[in-house]
């Protein structure tokens, strides 16, 4: 555990190390805004809850989460320091554990300094609390497993670029799949238990039953497994690709 | 104890290191010499547990790098080559950095830190961002973070790339202080640094062992081990000393420089014929700048050892 906690320490504050930590937060907060102000209409819709903030985070997170973990591996790769990482006493399960638990921890970081909303919402109206705080948690669940995602892109791409690229597409699959554009072509023909089990494997379903206040436990277990299995399969990559 | 049986590495259809066996034991200095691409990196990622073998193992100390990589690399100290770290921490960081990853807390991460930055002389630059140090200070980082925690083993790919005169001779002296209780393996291409450390060399070409003696052994292999050379105050000289020279007995040939005004004359089978060459010198009065006893060219051993094998 040790190695895992002084990996992501080090990871954690190799952000901060450079322009990246606040060039990220500043443009994920300003988006932030955007989309909830002008986009979600949040003070048109005259409600006294966070719904048009919530509901473009999936959409934010497309963009943005990959630009945090396309670095975490291809870096290393292109450096060379992942040859140091690797020779010293740690394996490879908590090398890549600490490195996701700091970029976990870092979009962390950005989500919770999106509090104002949150201040600006209580002293406008009298909002329910517990569903927000809901959706903060499924929202960081979400951020999760998009970045399990790309932690795994990262560790198979040098170029940062590619595995960006890559990271997008792959979370707009994960996206897309709950989206009633993906349902409805599945739904005229296909068996309802397809369209569900489809339905199922999409972050924003579970992301949005989270939001609306109930923490269920097959929505966390879902992200759970979707953030295992992805770090799973970084594992996996990096002891076949590392030396390459 | 280093102990590498049969390694073996194939990328695709190339062999990088191909069967490839040795140990070292504690109290050695091995140095890796090979061309560019013999297969000296390759061999010490293996070792190092970073490249895992096509066949055969690697063993540090008793532990298998692939079975028990943990115990492996607790006892490892390792430079990958080119000295890679990360290069938006300072010194200061890094450092911290490897000696909390690698265990050591407290007063005893104090007195290594301190003991690491005395050695490689690192004061100046500790607050420095790695990125931003002279290709030497980023070496000597990367020359700390493997001997922080004070490994009985060190593997060094190139230690002194990169150096001044100066740093190289730190470093070499930096080992040697060192090379009474370690097992230290270093790979270069400078071939001084071989006479100047190692207590044993291995040759590598084409991913094979072609050599592994100690580095007067390898010397004796030069066609110029026990030659004389003499160098004269005049060239027209030259000719007449030519011809006795050829007549000494043991003496086998004469390689003659016009323009450097200097003979060579080289033994049959290694004898020793200096005495001999010196009393012809004093007998037939001739005017000598120099004449000295060559004990055998490192690069001229190197190049013959190592394009035989490229022929192969």
């Amino acid at each position: 555990m040790n190695g895992v906690s002084t990996i992501a320490a080090r990871e954690l504050r190799a952000y901060f190390a450079t322009p990246l930590a606040y060039v990220f937060i500043v443009i994920f907060l300003a988006l932030m805004g955007v989309f909830t102000f002008y986009i979600g209409g949040f003070y048109e819709a005259e409600q006294a809850d966070l719904s048009a903030f919530f509901n473009f985070h999936p959409w934010l997170y497309l963009f943005l989460v990959p630009a945090i973990s396309m670095r975490l591996w291809a870096e290393e790769r292109k450096s060379g320091s992942i040859e140091l990482l690797m020779t010293l006493p740690v394996t490879t399960g908590q090398a890549v554990i600490g490195k996701y638990l700091a970029a976990w921890a870092f979009t962390g970081v950005a989500l919770a300094l999106t509090f104002p909303i949150w201040l600006t919402v209580n002293y406008l109206g009298d909002p329910d609390n517990g569903v927000i705080l809901a959706a903060y948690i499924g929202s960081l669940l979400m951020a999760g497993g998009f970045l399990a995602i790309g932690s795994c892109i990262s560790a198979a791409n040098k170029n940062q670029v590619v595995a960006f690229i890559i990271t997008v597409v792959i979370c707009f699959l994960f996206l897309l799949a709950g989206f009633p554009l993906v349902l409805d072509f599945f739904g005229g023909w296909a068996p309802q238990a397809l369209v569900d089990t489809i339905a199922s494997l999409s972050f924003r379903t579970h992301f949005e039953s989270i939001s609306k206040g109930i923490i269920d436990l097959r929505d966390v277990v879902y992200f759970a497994m979707v953030i295992a299995a992805w770090l799973y399969a970084t594992v996996v990559v990096i002891e076949l690709k590392k030396a390459d | 104890m280093i102990r590498a049986e049969s390694l073996t590495r194939q990328y695709g259809p190339l062999t990088a290191v191909d069967n490839i066996s040795f140990t070292v034991q504690p109290g050695e200095v091995l140095g890796f010499l090979g061309p560019n691409g013999a297969g000296k990196t390759t061999t010490m990622r293996m070792l190092a547990g970073f490249v895992a073998p096509t066949s055969g193992r690697a063993e540090i100390c008793g532990f298998s790098v692939e079975d028990q990589p943990l115990e492996a690399k607790r006892r490892l100290g390792y430079l990958p080559e080119g000295a890679p770290s990360y290069g938006e921490m300072t010194p200061r960081q890094f450092l911290g950095f490897i000696a909390r990853v690698r265990g050591l807390e407290g007063e005893r991460r104090r007195s290594r830190l301190d003991d690491v930055i005395g050695r490689l002389h690192l004061d100046g630059v500790m607050d420095q961002r790695i990125e931003t140090l002279s290709k030497g200070f980023r070496r000597r980082v990367g020359l700390a973070q493997a001997i922080i925690h004070d490994p009985p083993v060190l593997i060094l790919d190139e230690p002194t790339d990169g150096l001044d005169p100066n740093q190289k001779h730190e470093v070499r002296e930096l080992i040697n202080t060192m090379a009474k209780d370690k097992i230290i393996v270093i790979s270069t291409h400078i071939l001084e640094e071989v006479n100047a450390v190692c207590t044993r060399a291995i040759i590598i070409a084409s991913g094979r062992i072609v050599a592994d003696e100690t580095p007067d052994e390898l010397v004796r292999r030069s066609r110029y081990h026990n030659a004389v050379t003499l160098r004269f105050e005049a060239a027209t000289a030259l000719k007449a000393a030519s011809a006795s020279l050829r007549a000494l007995p043991g003496v086998d040939h004469i390689e003659a420089d016009e323009a450097g005004r200097s003979i060579t004359a080289f033994p049959k089978d290694g004898t020793v014929i200096i005495t001999a060459v010196a009393d012809l010198a004093a007998a037939e009065h001739w005017a000598l700048e120099q004449l000295h006893l060559e004990s055998g060219r490192m690069d001229e051993v190197f190049r013959s050892i190592t394009e035989q094998e490229a022929v192969r």
